[in-house]
C-alpha cells in the first residue's frame, strides 16, 4: 500500500483550475478537489459537473475521509464503522472474530532519538507490514498516535496465536530506513480478544477487552502477543479467598 | 478510556418500551441451588399479584421444570421448534395460575447453540413477549454458550445462589463472564436455603467486594449486585419438592413462601 503524502493543515487553498463556474448548480469544489490533488489522488474521470464526475468525487472524498493520512490505513472513523459492523455480523452468524490492537514499543524514544520524521517513517512501516501480514478481508487501522488494530473475520479461536505472532514477528524483522545507510528496527506489543458469539456486544466492550490484553503484554515486558484466555471465567484463589473470607457466613461451610 | 460505554439497546436496559413482557432470565451457575423451584414459585407470586405469566424452560438440555410441577406435557417447545405444533398450543396453564413452555424430552439435540437454536429461542421469545406481562427464562445452569444467549434476550437476570462456597463461586463466575461479555451492568441475586436472617445481605456485599476489586476495576461501568431477596432454609420446602406442589400452594404459610412472595413483590416494584 502506498503511504500517502501527509495533509498539511497549514496549506493555503489555491483555486483549482477546474472550471468553477462550470458547475451545476453553483457549486464551488475548489478546496475538495484541492484536497484530492494533494493526497495524491488521480484525475477524476468523466467531464466536470457530470453526474458521473460528482459521483467519483464523492466516492474520492469518501475514500478520504476514510484513510488515515499518513499511512494510507483505515483511519479510526472507518475503523469504527468497521467494528460495529463485525459486531452485527457475529451477532447474527455466530462466526467468531477476534479484534487486535497494537502499539509500537518505546515509540517515544524513536521520536526523541532520531526525531518526529523517523518515528512518521516507523509508523508507515509498521502499518505496511501489518496490512502485508493479514487477509485482504481483515480491516487494519491506525486509530492512534503509534497505535493500530485489526479486526480480523471469520478468525477461528485456534488460528488466534498463530496470526498474533505472525504479525508481531513480521513487524519485528521489517527494517526501517530513516536516513540514508540507517536502519532501525521497532517491535510492538498486540492484545486480542474475541467477539463472544452470538451475543450482540458493544464496540466499548470489545476494544477495552482487546486493550486489557494490550496493558499485559505491555506489563509482561513488550515484544509478545497476550490474548484473552478462552471464556472460562476461572475465579482464581485470590478471588475465592475474598469471597469467603466474610466471617458473617464461612462458619456455615 | 474513560468515555462512557455505549451500552447497545438490545441486551442492556429493561425495554418496556416494545410494548411486551418483562422478561426475566433466571440463572445459577451452579446446579442443584432450587433455581426452577424459586423460579416456579415466583412466577406463581407473580400470578397472584395479577400479573400475566410465562416461565419458558430455557433449560434446553436438562429440562426439569415438568418434573417440578408434575406436568407431563404432550406438546413442548421441542414441538415447536421442530414444527410439529403451534406455539399457542404449546404454552399450558400451570398450577399457581401462571403459563408455562416446557422444554420436553429430545431438547439435547438443541443444547448446543447452533444457528437454529438461536433463531428459534429468539422467535419464540419474541412471539409470547406481547401475550405476557412477565415472562421468566428458567435457563440451565452453567455458563454455556445456550445460557449466555437466553440471558442476553432477557431485560434482566436474576442469579439464584444459596450460602455454600461452590455455589457462590459459580456465582461469581456467572456474574464475571456476563459482566465482561455482556453489557448489562444491574444483576440480581436471591440466596436460597438461608440458615440465618440477613446471611444473603453479606452474602450480597461479599459478592459486591469482589466483583469491585476483580471485575469492576477493569470496567468502564461497574457491575451493581442488587438483592432481590433471601429464602429461609425450610423443611416444607423439601416436602412440595418430594410431592411435586408449589410451596405457595402447599405451605403458603411457610417462611419460605412467605420469603417469596416478598421477592416477587420486590420484583414487581423493579
Amino acid at each position: 500500500m502506498p503511504a500517502r503524502p501527509e495533509l498539511d493543515p497549514h496549506a493555503k487553498p489555491e483555486p483549482a483550475r477546474t472550471a468553477g463556474a462550470a458547475l451545476p448548480h453553483g457549486l464551488n469544489l475548489d478546496v475538495a478537489l484541492q484536497l484530492l490533488q494533494q493526497s495524491g489522488h488521480a484525475a477524476l474521470p468523466g467531464e466536470p459537473g457530470s453526474a458521473a464526475w460528482l459521483q467519483a468525487l464523492i466516492d474520492a472524498l469518501v475514500d478520504l475521509s476514510s484513510r488515515d493520512a499518513l499511512t494510507g490505513l483505515a483511519n479510526r472513523r472507518s475503523f469504527e464503522l468497521a467494528l460495529a459492523r463485525e459486531i452485527d455480523r457475529v451477532a447474527r452468524s455466530g462466526e467468531p472474530a477476534l479484534l487486535l490492537t497494537l502499539d509500537i514499543d518505546h515509540f517515544k524514544r524513536v521520536n526523541d532519538s532520531h526525531g518526529h520524521a523517523a518515528g512518521d517513517l516507523v509508523i508507515q512501516a509498521v502499518g505496511r507490514a501489518l496490512a502485508d501480514t493479514v487477509r485482504p478481508m481483515d480491516l487494519v487501522a491506525r486509530v492512534g498516535g503509534e497505535e493500530f488494530s485489526i479486526v480480523l473475520s471469520s478468525c477461528p479461536a485456534a488460528f488466534g496465536p498463530q496470526v498474533t505472532e505472525r504479525i508481531r514477528q513480521r513487524v519485528a524483522r521489517s527494517k526501517v530506513e530513516i536516513a540514508p545507510g540507517e536502519s532501525i528496527s521497532v517491535t510492538v506489543s498486540i492484545g486480542g480478544a474475541f467477539a463472544p458469539q452470538w451475543v450482540r456486544t458493544t464496540a466499548r466492550l470489545w476494544m477495552d477487552r482487546a486493550d486489557l490484553q494490550l496493558y499485559r503484554a505491555k506489563s509482561e515486558g513488550r515484544n509478545r502477543c497476550c490474548l484473552e484466555p478462552a471464556a472460562v471465567p476461572l475465579v482464581s484463589a485470590e478471588e475465592k479467598g475474598l469471597l469467603f473470607a466474610s466471617s458473617s457466613f464461612q462458619d456455615l461451610t | 478510556m474513560s468515555s462512557a460505554p455505549a451500552i447497545h439497546p438490545d441486551t442492556a436496559a429493561p425495554a418496556p418500551a416494545s410494548g411486551g413482557a418483562h422478561i426475566t432470565a433466571v440463572t445459577s451457575g451452579k446446579g442443584g441451588v432450587g433455581k426452577t423451584f424459586v423460579t416456579a414459585n415466583l412466577a406463581a407470586a407473580l400470578a397472584r399479584q395479577g400479573e400475566r405469566v410465562l416461565v419458558l424452560d430455557a433449560d434446553l438440555g436438562l429440562a426439569n421444570l415438568d418434573v417440578v410441577l408434575n406436568l407431563y406435557p404432550k406438546l413442548t417447545l421441542h414441538d415447536v421448534f421442530t414444527g410439529q405444533t403451534r406455539l399457542e398450543d404449546a404454552i399450558l396453564p400451570a398450577p399457581g395460575g401462571f403459563s408455562v413452555l416446557l422444554a420436553g424430552s429430545g431438547m439435547i439435540e438443541y443444547s448446543r447453540l447452533t444457528p437454529t437454536v438461536r433463531d428459534q429461542l429468539h422467535d419464540v421469545i419474541q412471539r409470547v413477549r406481547p401475550r405476557f406481562d412477565r415472562v421468566l427464562l428458567d435457563t440451565g445452569a452453567g455458563i454455556s454458550d445456550v445460557v449466555l444467549y437466553t440471558i442476553s434476550l432477557a431485560d434482566e437476570v436474576l442469579i439464584v445462589a444459596t450460602p455454600e462456597p461452590t455455589s457462590l463461586t459459580d456465582a461469581y463466575a456467572t456474574i464475571k463472564v456476563l459482566a465482561t461479555t455482556q453489557p448489562r451492568r444491574l444483576i440480581r441475586l436471591l440466596v436460597n436455603q438461608v440458615q440465618r436472617a440477613g446471611e444473603a445481605r453479606a452474602i450480597r456485599k461479599q459478592l459486591q467486594l469482589v466483583v469491585d476489586r476483580y471485575v469492576n476495576s477493569g470496567l468502564d461501568k461497574p457491575v451493581m449486585i442488587e438483592l432481590l431477596g433471601e429464602v429461609p432454609l425450610d423443611p416444607t420446602v423439601r416436602e412440595a419438592v418430594i410431592r411435586r406442589e408449589l410451596l405457595l400452594e402447599s405451605a403458603p404459610g411457610s417462611a419460605a413462601a412467605v420469603a417469596l412472595v416478598a421477592a416477587a413483590a420486590k420484583h414487581l416494584a423493579g
